[in-house]
């Protein structure tokens, strides 16, 4: 979950700042988490991601950083010349543990696989708030034959929002919506997907951190206990479709293909995909037309 | 070829004639759906090209329809180009726009303030208005803090359906101020004494002298003159006003001043009292702020709740405008500054500088991580100095008496003139101007002194903390607070007495910021509400094991929250467990 790491190149300039006492170089305009990567400092994430602006929301990533009054959220701080950074003293370890551990009282978060290594190792104990801590409290939307959206597993990490618009699909079909404990990520007035601007590229699936959106296949296969990640291959292909050259990674199980994804750092896709690369798998001789099908319009 | 995808639902041509009006006043057009307006371009453009215009446009069709209709929301996509499901993601954000389908959409809608000092006044006055069959909606703190008395009740705003906004008491006598008799006085010189609909009335009275003086001494020196007057925000971070205008000054291209007259932190009416008794004032200081900055454009945001200072305002700034003291060339100078109003819809949050910024652009209102700051990264990423109305006041006698002279008012460390919200159990509440310098038992004098036997004061708001009697003889300055462990904030000064139900006070605070809590960051949308749940279930008992707990919440609301709404939430709560009011 940390960032992908760039090479100093010579030409470049450099910024040098301190790291647990150890002196860690960056290229300029690269950030404390970038710094924490290349010293080899994993660092937890949940709103960040490589091909996405960072809106530094979840603040699990925060670091302590000389003569700052509060903690810093590494994702998205330029590293500074100069900077004396700490990412595992007593205010850090605190802090991470809380906001894992807030997650954990108010989220479901059995599929947020790479959460549970960090909330073990910060101590989070979401269980001390009390007998009915009030929570997500959410149905399962299962609107069409291609993804769900399951809410109770929503961390609010903006991630599908900025997915489905600036950083890459540019629909809109989603925003983040009402306030407070009571926000929700929602089309207009909440209509189902088949309603909305939704174009169905699954982008806004590929980046959700907790299993919140998750493909209808994966959903099923999971409902039936049949959801063996481990057992799973993934082959790269490059998409038939058109000619722009998006390349695909087909997730199969039992020879069957379960989902598609694209890597991030792919220069063309930048894990971005439409609708005929991420779900033409199911149709593949008839094409995206029968999809439409699929979603009820 | 279309760009966003609607729904069905039609607006009215009543909707779409509201709207309409609303965007022609701003000088909006309806978007041309070309290759350069389409949202795929993103970025900056869209933002200024009309989204700035929603909040107006929200406005508009909240009156006439009494909700954000479906119709009206695809009228508003349509003529702004801003996709429907951020159109709802704003709308959604604020207290005064509903988007609910309930059905009665058609009546005016009380909103019955719930917070201190209105709270022990408010359940009788909902159930007396509930038995009237008014619809009713609990609001936080509607900046009316002085009418909470026991005759008078809790504040009331109602928000009208095809009709103005209103507050039932405005209609009550306008002049019958606290410190209208009291002499030196240098911020309310004008509140109560002169009429404040009248700009002849205004220099008549020494106004736009301060302009006259600032246009003698040019930008560099004025901004000298603020900085040697050692002029602190009022807003409630004291932020020293000089180093913010020296910035703004030193950067190029469009710039902004934008007046946060946001004003709801609990316990605050001060802002609402200049702009209502003395709206000439603000815009003049203003002005002078945009010569010193170079900016050219002002804004004033100003919360939805303030109908008669918002009507004031405009008065003001528009004859201010026919005389020449706003628009281009003001008061024949090559100097051009335009002041535009715009009106918040009920969010606490808007009042944090970043999140005003958002509101204003037609974004929802969540606070921006800072850096970078306003100075170079402000209102439509351009370089902006934002004031509290009350900072800006205190530039005035700085222009006419000169920086240090100003500066020597007051103690060491709190320079000049103050204005205190006094409110809660206190004979005469309302907004009371000092010389920086008396000590807390001082101000509740000045205020008539306490209504039965002190018990505790809440200092700066719900942001703030309380202070018990051994607190009476500090000295209300920046230091003596600080020192304290305490804040003067936005210049509340809350007295609560021995009948007072602290338990119910301090749940309704906590209840207060998981209301207002903008939802944007972990530690603040879930440690707000985990908290208002512990004191709920402890309330009326001791905390025992759970103190542990209340403090694991708040170091990590303070350290890793995005902005003072988190950082501070838990303040108030802890201050009064440490004075043993609760727990
Ligand atoms: C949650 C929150 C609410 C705020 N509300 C207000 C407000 O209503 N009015 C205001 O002037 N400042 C408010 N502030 C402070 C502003 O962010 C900012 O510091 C201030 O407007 C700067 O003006 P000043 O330097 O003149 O005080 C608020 C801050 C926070 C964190
Ligand atoms: S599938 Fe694509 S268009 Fe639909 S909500 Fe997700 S990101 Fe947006
Ligand atoms: S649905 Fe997933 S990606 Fe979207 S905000 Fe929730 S957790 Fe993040
Ligand atoms: S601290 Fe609270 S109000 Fe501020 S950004 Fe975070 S959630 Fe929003
Ligand atoms: S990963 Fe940095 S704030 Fe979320």
């Amino acid at each position: 979950m940390t960032s992908r790491q760039q090479p100093v190149a010579a030409s470049e300039t450099a910024v040098t700042i301190s790291v647990n006492g150890s002196d860690v170089s960056v290229p300029e305009g690269g950030t404390i988490l970038d710094a924490c990567s290349a010293a080899g400092i994993e660092t937890p994430t949940i709103c960040y991601a490589e091909n996405l602006t960072p809106v530094n929301a979840c603040r699990v990533c925060v670091v302590e950083v000389e003569n700052s009054r509060t903690l810093v959220p590494s994702c998205s701080r330029a590293a500074e010349p100069g900077m004396v950074v700490q990412t595992d003293s007593e205010r850090v370890r605190h802090s991470r543990k809380m906001v894992l551990e807030f997650l954990g009282s108010g989220v479901d978060l059995s599929q947020a696989d790479q959460l549970a290594p960090w909330m073990e190792k910060y101590g989070s104990d979401p269980g001390r708030y009390g007998e009915s801590p009030e929570t997500m409290n959410e149905e399962v939307r299962i609107e069409d034959n291609l993804y769900i959206r399951d809410y109770d597993k929503c961390v609010l990490c903006y991630k599908c929002v900025e997915a489905c618009g600036d950083d890459a699909q540019h629909t809109f079909a989603i925003s983040m919506s009402g306030r407070g404990f009571g926000a929700r990520i929602a089309t207009e007035f909440d209509v189902a997907l088949p309603d909305s601007a939704c174009v169905y590229c699954g982008n806004c699936v590929a980046v959700c951190p907790t299993n919140a959106l998750q493909f209808k296949t994966e959903f099923d296969l999971r409902e039936m206990g049949n959801w063996r990640e481990e057992e799973q291959e993934v082959t790269q292909t490059v998409c038939s479709y058109c000619g722009v050259g998006c390349n695909l990674e087909l997730h199969t199980q039992d020879e069957r293909i379960v989902k598609v994804t694209s890597p991030a750092d792919h220069s063309v896709t930048s894990g971005h995909l439409c609708i005929k690369g991420r779900f033409g798998w199911q149709y593949v001789h008839a094409g995206a037309d029968e999809v439409d099908v699929q979603i009820g319009r | 070829m279309p760009d966003l995808h609607l729904t069905q639902d039609r607006a009215s041509s009543a909707e779409m004639a509201a709207v309409d009006a609303a965007l022609a006043t701003l000088g909006v057009t309806p978007a041309v759906v070309e290759e350069t307006e389409r949202l795929v371009r993103g970025g900056i453009h869209r933002k200024n090209e009309r989204r700035h215009a929603l909040l107006p446009a929200l406005h508009a069709l909240q009156t006439e329809s009494g909700w954000i209709s479906k119709g009206g929301t695809n009228y508003i996509a349509e003529t702004l180009n801003v996709p429907p499901a951020e159109i709802y993601g704003v709308a959604s954000f604020y207290e005064m726009f509903r988007v609910d389908t309930a059905p009665d959409h058609d009546e005016n809608v009380a909103h019955v303030c719930v917070d201190s000092p209105c709270l022990e006044f408010a359940e009788a006055k909902i159930a007396e208005l509930e038995a009237d069959g008014t619809p009713i909606h609990r609001s936080p703190c509607l900046g009316q803090c002085e009418r909470a008395t026991p005759d008078h009740g809790p504040a009331l705003f109602i928000q009208g359906r095809k009709a103005a906004n209103s507050v039932p008491s405005d209609s009550s006598d306008l002049w019958d101020l606290p410190q209208k008799h009291e002499y030196g006085l240098k911020l309310l010189k004008n509140v109560g004494r002169i009429d404040p609909t009248s700009l002849d009335a205004y220099v008549g009275a020494g106004g736009y002298k301060a302009l006259a003086k600032a246009f003698a001494l040019g930008p560099d020196k004025v901004i000298e003159e603020v900085s040697a007057a050692g002029l602190m925000g009022r807003g409630g971070a004291a932020f020293p006003t000089g180093v913010k205008w020296r910035g703004v000054a030193a950067e190029s291209g469009t710039k902004h001043i934008v007046v946060n007259a946001d004003e709801s932190e609990p316990g605050t009416f001060k802002d609402r009292t200049i702009m209502e008794h003395d709206p000439f004032s603000l815009i003049e200081a203003m002005t002078i702020a945009g010569f010193a900055t170079g900016a050219q454009k002002g804004w004033i945001y100003i919360r939805g709740e303030y109908p008669l200072a918002t009507e004031r305002l405009q008065i003001a700034i528009d004859s201010a405008r026919v005389a020449g003291f706003v628009g281009d060339g003001i008061a024949r100078s090559s100097f051009n500054f335009d002041i535009e109003i715009r009106r918040g819809a009920g969010a606490y949050i808007c009042g944090e500088e970043t999140a005003l910024f958002n509101s204003l652009e037609g974004f929802r209102g969540e606070p921006r991580q800072k850096p970078p700051f306003p100075t170079t990264n402000g209102l439509f990423d351009q370089p902006t100095a934002i004031n509290n109305p009350e900072t800006l006041l205190n530039v005035l006698p700085i222009m006419l008496e000169g920086g240090e002279v100003y500066g020597n008012l007051g103690t060491e460390g709190s320079s000049g003139h103050k204005l205190f919200c006094l409110s809660g159990h206190i004979a005469a509440p309302g907004t009371y101007e000092v010389e920086f310098g008396p000590t807390l038992r001082d101000v509740l004098e000045l205020g008539g002194g306490v209504q039965g036997t002190l018990k505790a004061v809440l200092l700066g708001g719900a942001a703030g903390s309380f202070v018990g009697l051994d607190a009476l003889d500090m000295p209300l300055t920046m230091e003596a607070t600080r020192a304290a462990g305490a804040s003067l904030g936005s210049g509340v000064v809350m007295a609560f007495n021995d009948t007072t139900d602290f338990d119910a006070v301090c749940v309704r605070i906590a209840e207060f910021f998981r209301n207002e809590s903008c939802g944007q960051c972990v530690p603040c949308r879930i440690g707000a509400v985990r908290q208002h749940e512990v004191l709920v279930r402890t309330s009326g008992s001791k905390l025992n094991g759970e103190l542990k707990l209340l403090q694991d919440i708040d170091l990590a609301m303070k350290d890793a929250s995005i902005c003072g709404l988190g950082h501070t939430a838990s303040t108030a709560v802890l201050s009064a467990i440490d004075l043993g009011l609760i727990g």
